[in-house]
């Protein structure tokens, strides 16, 4: 008996919050942009999450109050995410950026049912009429990285921590080991699979069990800093992700890779502000200032860091590309000729490892 | 000196009262928290725990969200009953998953209506089946389940990202690690329009039904109570322990297996690498918190599906951090045991009496 009263004033409740709700979310609609962004980890990753969260607070304080930005973070890649970004259009976001591979089948799915919400998923494949894509050209600090690793080495082996064998991995991989090539032809890349983007306590294993392999470089394709803690520890070198990480390591960050999402959070925003929001396939990278080197270790000799800084400026105005030929794969055959540069097409398919990486591709 | 004592008698009541205080004191603790992080404590505590019960869709989102809890936690609490600790239902729901949509992938062009059918038998095989490996350990070789069934939910996990990087890969994917996406005759049907729920609710409440009837009306059920309560009762009559350590871990396997084909052929729709957050670990607090009744485990598995629907609309709503999910639900199993604790024992303070001796 007692139960039916209460599920029937629980009934009430909701008919009143429900007004409530609607009233607020009417009042707060005046012509503001409400952007909305989803992460795969939590914003404290210092990581890729972290750096997509400094994305959404450049939008802030470049648009002032024209526009509201809500996110919600540690958003499993899997059925969770289809209502989180349910839950996000129906709020009356006007934009919602969804940060995740795993996030692409969800927010197309979503995005049908919401045509006027623009969408804009980072790092996949699939778009609509009302879903871009957008990525970082990482690749171009990823050569830049193997550059300064060459020349760091003392034992000629570096070691990559991989998240997931997709065509974005597998090319920062190569672009890697193309740049320690180009000043040490056989200095040699060794590779750990983890399986995740965000683990702290799998990403030190990984980092230990490279150290244990001789390398002395640590690169890594996850979020956390976990394996630049060990890296300090070990008196080794590592690079930071998608954010500069010298706080975890001052003695061991060679430099980082940062991904600047707020140039282009910006330019979309601005465009749905104007109307002129349209669906597209944007792959920003150094010319864009979407990717940024981080501070280069005052340990690297003045020589290298020079060099390291030429090589920049060349993929900035557009005279240097990493994946320039000769490039040759595992097997020694070459694949991109001399003088050749692969096309974006080729690159966002990239399924083969260049000569140097060992280990085959997980099938 | 503080020490615990046995109570001489329990208390029937507290027994099922320790929940619903569990949840009283999780509830206060969650107004000092929210005070702390500066949000309004009663705006937030709606904001987390009522506001999503206030639409149709939030509601529909909560039953998809406790669907695997449940169907997990009945089949969990079966065996916790018999002392059976299944703690790897996460790999079980995996290689369920795996049987189960395999079938699809295999069978991508079919619209038979036999197809979902058949992933639901083959998902309940796989998970019984990877159920058996720690029973045949135990049984065979005393090998503690705990730590193997444990250890094997990596081993599924592992294969799964084997199968859907290599052999299972969407052809047309660009060597994403994702199958292709199932047929619609091997997807779990909608049963709400315009929303998520769909049949593999209809199949837990068929779960429950059926885990109540088993328990409480057939002889196995009386005979995994009785091995749960009294162990050296239970080789006296003659029951066999081993052929219930079998029926535990295969009936827990079967039914997280179920509960991984009701994963991915509902809300996901194909296999990828990340198919369960954790269901197979959090419907262990389910069974516990459902006091390891059938009909208990669906009230717990909808307060466990809160804490996390509840966690999202609070990030949306008011900008706490996600983190306050797991908070939420640390302090509810930590309150859950502490309550259980204090309704089987007392605390005393200063020495055992010493007068006590030889009174038994």
């Amino acid at each position: 008996m007692s139960l039916t009263r209460r599920s029937f004033s629980l009934i009430t409740a909701a008919g009143l919050g429900l007004g409530v709700a609607f009233g607020a979310f009417s009042a707060s609609a005046a012509d503001k942009v409400k952007a909305a962004f989803v992460y795969v980890g939590p914003v404290g990753d210092f990581g890729w999450s972290y750096q997509h969260n400094q994305g959404r607070l450049s939008l802030e304080k470049h648009f002032g109050d024209k526009v509201e930005t809500t996110f919600v973070e540690s958003v499993a890649e899997g059925a969770d995410a289809e209502r989180v970004i349910r839950s996000l259009a129906q709020k009356g976001n006007d934009i919602i950026f969804t940060t995740s591979f795993g996030y692409m089948n969800p927010t197309i799915k979503v995005a049908k049912q919401f045509p006027k919400v623009k969408f804009e998923h980072a790092t996949g494949y699939k778009r609509s009429k009302n879903v871009a894509t957008y990525l970082s050209r990482t690749y171009e600090g990823r050569y830049i990285t193997g550059y300064l690793a060459a020349k760091m080495s003392k034992t000629g082996t570096a070691g990559y921590i991989a998240s997931f064998p997709i065509p974005e991995v597998i090319r920062d991989i190569n672009a890697v080991t193309l740049g320690m090539q180009s000043v040490r032809p056989d200095m040699k890349m060794k590779i750990i699979w983890v399986n995740t983007w965000m683990d702290p306590g799998k990403e030190a294993a990984a980092a230990k069990v490279l150290v244990s392999q001789d390398v002395d470089v640590i690169i890594q394709h996850t979020d956390s800093p976990a394996a630049m803690q060990v890296a300090q520890k070990e008196k080794i070198w590592a690079v930071g992700q998608a954010t500069d990480m010298t706080a975890f390591g001052p003695d061991a960050h060679l430099t980082a890779v940062i991904d600047e999402w707020g140039p282009y959070y910006i330019k979309r925003v601005q465009m749905v502000m104007d109307g002129t929001w349209k669906s597209s396939d944007h792959w920003g990278g150094m010319p864009e200032g979407d990717i940024v080197m981080g501070p280069i270790h005052a340990k690297v000799p003045a020589e290298a860091k020079a060099h390291a800084e030429k090589l920049v400026a060349g993929i900035t105005n557009g005279t240097f590309h990493p994946f320039t030929g000769p490039i040759s794969n595992q097997a020694g055959k070459v694949i991109v000729p001399a003088g050749k540069t692969m096309s974006d097409g080729e690159l966002a398919g990239m399924n083969w490892y260049v000569k140097g990486v060992e280990g085959s591709i997980p099938k | 000196m503080v020490r615990l004592e046995p109570r001489q008698q329990h208390s029937q009541a507290m027994i099922y009262l320790s929940p619903v205080i569990a949840i009283i004191l999780t509830l206060l603790s969650g107004l000092v928290i929210f005070a702390l992080f500066g949000k309004n404590p009663v705006t937030a505590l709606y904001t987390f725990f009522v506001l999503p019960l206030t639409t149709i869709y939030s509601l529909t989102e909560l039953l998809v969200k406790a669907t695997p809890l449940i169907l997990i936690g009945v089949g969990l609490s079966i065996g916790f009953r018999a002392n059976v600790w299944n703690i790897g239902a996460e790999g079980q729901l995996t290689m369920g998953a795996i049987f189960g949509g395999g079938l699809a992938i295999w069978l991508h062009d079919s619209s038979s209506i036999f197809l979902l059918p058949g992933m639901i038998v083959l998902g309940a095989v796989g998970g019984g089946l990877y159920g058996a490996v720690p029973a045949l350990l135990k049984t065979r070789y005393g090998v503690n389940e705990i730590l193997t069934s444990l250890m094997l939910t990596y081993v599924a996990t592992l294969l799964l990202s084997y199968l859907v990087t290599g052999p299972w890969r969407d052809p047309g994917g660009y060597n994403f690690p994702e199958s292709r996406t199932f047929p619609d005759a091997g997807m779990m049907p909608i049963i709400l329009e315009e929303s998520r729920l769909h049949f593999g609710s209809i199949l837990a409440v068929m779960v429950v039904i059926g885990g109540w009837v088993l328990m409480a009306k057939t002889v196995i059920g009386f005979q995994l109570k009785v091995v749960g309560l009294a162990p050296a009762a239970a080789k006296h009559v003659g029951f066999v322990e081993n052929k219930l350590i079998w029926f535990g871990l295969c009936l827990g396997g079967a039914l997280a297996g179920i509960a991984g084909v009701s994963e991915v052929a509902g809300p996901i729709g194909q296999l990828n690498p990340s198919i369960s957050p954790g269901y197979g670990f959090t419907a262990i607090i389910v069974a516990f918190l459902g006091r390891l009744h059938p009909v208990g485990v669906v009230f717990a598995g909808l307060v466990m599906a809160l804490t996390y629907i509840g966690g999202e609309t609070a990030q949306i709503e008011i900008g706490t951090p996600a983190a306050v999910t797991g908070l939420f639900q640390g302090i509810l199993l930590f309150f859950l045991l502490a309550s259980d604790v204090l309704t089987s024992y007392r605390i005393r303070f200063g020495r055992p009496k010493v007068a006590e001796g030889g009174a038994s």
